[in-house]
């Protein structure tokens, strides 16, 4: 029983790196998911343009192949990454391109009688933006940001394999060291379900928070 | 560093070789998902209340794991059970199993859809169980989840790449085994992400149409 404190530790320092990377990575994702959706939906051709190739690209290739690609061909291009920094890019690149279509999604989804009454009220396009739109828009998104949040903490999952110490891969230690694959995988599966639910949880109150005296359509 | 088409003419048969085994994962994986959501799917209706509440806590409990974790612990636990699996076979099953948690949500989603009246009609006209189900049910629920369907289908292509680390010789696997071989990265994890584009940019051109055909009527 005593060996197992110790390994049980272990898999804690490899949470404590998933959570950072889940962290870090819905950070960079939600950035560009913004950056990405709107300008899809932005006045400019070549913005538009830029938009879709990006989300096109992140989207048709697997998250494993962009991983790779950041972790063993930039480095040959002249952009030298540690596994932190590949897998926090590629994460945040990948579920990035999934929450622009959200973004995206979103924002058509409320009622062009908006526009037309912050037209009516004379204002610019970034107050139309900033007070009207988003806080309605946002709250369409939340759960569909809860579902990518989830992805991307999955996606964690294989930064494993380019040798980062995150849970999977100190499960595999422990699991290497005590030759038991039932207990290391169990522990690991139950601590990434409780993270999920974590964030579930936290989005669920955001909503409740955000939707109060808004009176939108649920999505 | 140079792209050296000489090294790609090289490779190019090596890797053709995985992509048969991508395909060959995708294709009996979406049979098992849509077979494996399916089962899942029916017996949550029963009218047994903790069966029903196991089976979704089952499938939340799938859906909020990783799907690389998963297969270790397939491929890892079952040789300890006495059951020696192919990888290919642990593989199939991973994305059988993991994908059906989300088929299963696209079933119930199509048979919540049908309206309490078919069901009372089909009793009105002395329709017995499974006449109900095939003559009335299943052809209205059916097409509109053939959208959600395929697109669970092309995300699980695209997680594909995970069965190398349960050593099936698929794409990204024959990639790394060359590159690594060949101290080359650039032309095969490009060559790879090519691929995938290749396949995936027509699914989702089929997928819209797809949208387009069945979201009328419905």
């Amino acid at each position: 029983m005593d060996q197992w404190v110790g390994y049980i530790d272990l898999i804690l320092d490899g949470a404590v790196v998933t959570i950072q990377l889940t962290v870090m990575g819905c950070a960079l994702a939600l950035v560009v998911a913004f950056a990405a959706g709107l300008g899809r939906l932005s006045r400019f051709a070549a913005l538009r343009w830029l938009a879709t190739i990006y989300i096109e690209f992140f989207r048709g290739t697997s998250i494993f192949v962009q991983l790779f690609w950041a972790y063993f061909v930039l480095p040959l291009l002249g952009f030298p990454l540690t596994p932190m920094q590949a897998g926090v890019l590629a994460l945040g690149l990948n579920v990035g391109a999934y929450g622009a279509e959200v973004v995206r999604g979103a924002v058509l989804a409320i009622p062009r009688e908006q526009t037309e009454a912050c037209v009516a009220l004379n204002l610019t396009r970034w107050q139309r933006l900033r007070y009207v739109i988003l806080p309605q828009a946002l709250v369409i998104m939340l759960p569909t940001f809860n579902n990518n949040a989830i992805e991307l903490l999955k996606g964690t999952a294989i930064v494993s394999l380019i040798s980062l110490a995150d849970m999977t891969f100190q499960a595999q230690v422990v699991r290497a060291q005590t030759g038991n694959t039932a207990v290391p995988f169990l522990t690991i599966l139950v601590l990434y379900f409780l993270i999920a639910s974590v964030i579930t949880g936290l989005i669920r109150g955001l909503e409740r928070r955000l939707s109060k005296g808004l009176d939108v359509t649920k999505a | 560093m140079d792209w050296d088409w000489q090294f790609v003419r090289e490779i190019l048969p090596t890797l053709a070789e995985g992509v048969v085994v991508t395909i060959q994962a995708t294709l009996l994986g979406s049979v098992l998902a849509m077979v494996i959501g399916l089962v899942f799917a029916i017996l949550r209706r029963t009218s047994n209340r903790w069966l029903s509440r196991i089976i979704t806590f089952f499938l939340d409990f799938v859906r909020g794991t990783p799907l690389l974790v998963q297969l270790y612990f397939l491929f890892y636990i079952l040789p300890d059970l006495g059951v020696t699996l192919a990888p290919l076979v642990a593989g199939v099953i991973g994305l059988g199993l993991h994908y059906g948690s989300y088929t299963a949500e696209v079933y119930r989603a199509g048979i919540d859809n049908i309206s309490k009246g078919q069901w009372e009609a089909a009793k009105a006209v002395n329709l017995t169980g499974p006449q109900t189900w095939v003559h009335v049910i299943i052809p209205q629920a059916v097409p509109p989840m053939i959208p959600a369907l395929a697109n669970y289908f092309i995300a699980m292509f695209k997680e594909t790449p995970l069965l190398s680390a349960i050593t099936v010789l698929e794409l990204m696997n024959q990639a790394r085994s060359v590159a690594n071989f060949h101290y080359r990265y650039l032309e095969p994890m490009t060559l790879v992400g090519v691929f995938f584009l290749a396949i995936s940019i027509p699914s989702v051109i089929l997928l819209r149409y797809l949208e387009r055909r069945y979201a009328r009527g419905h």
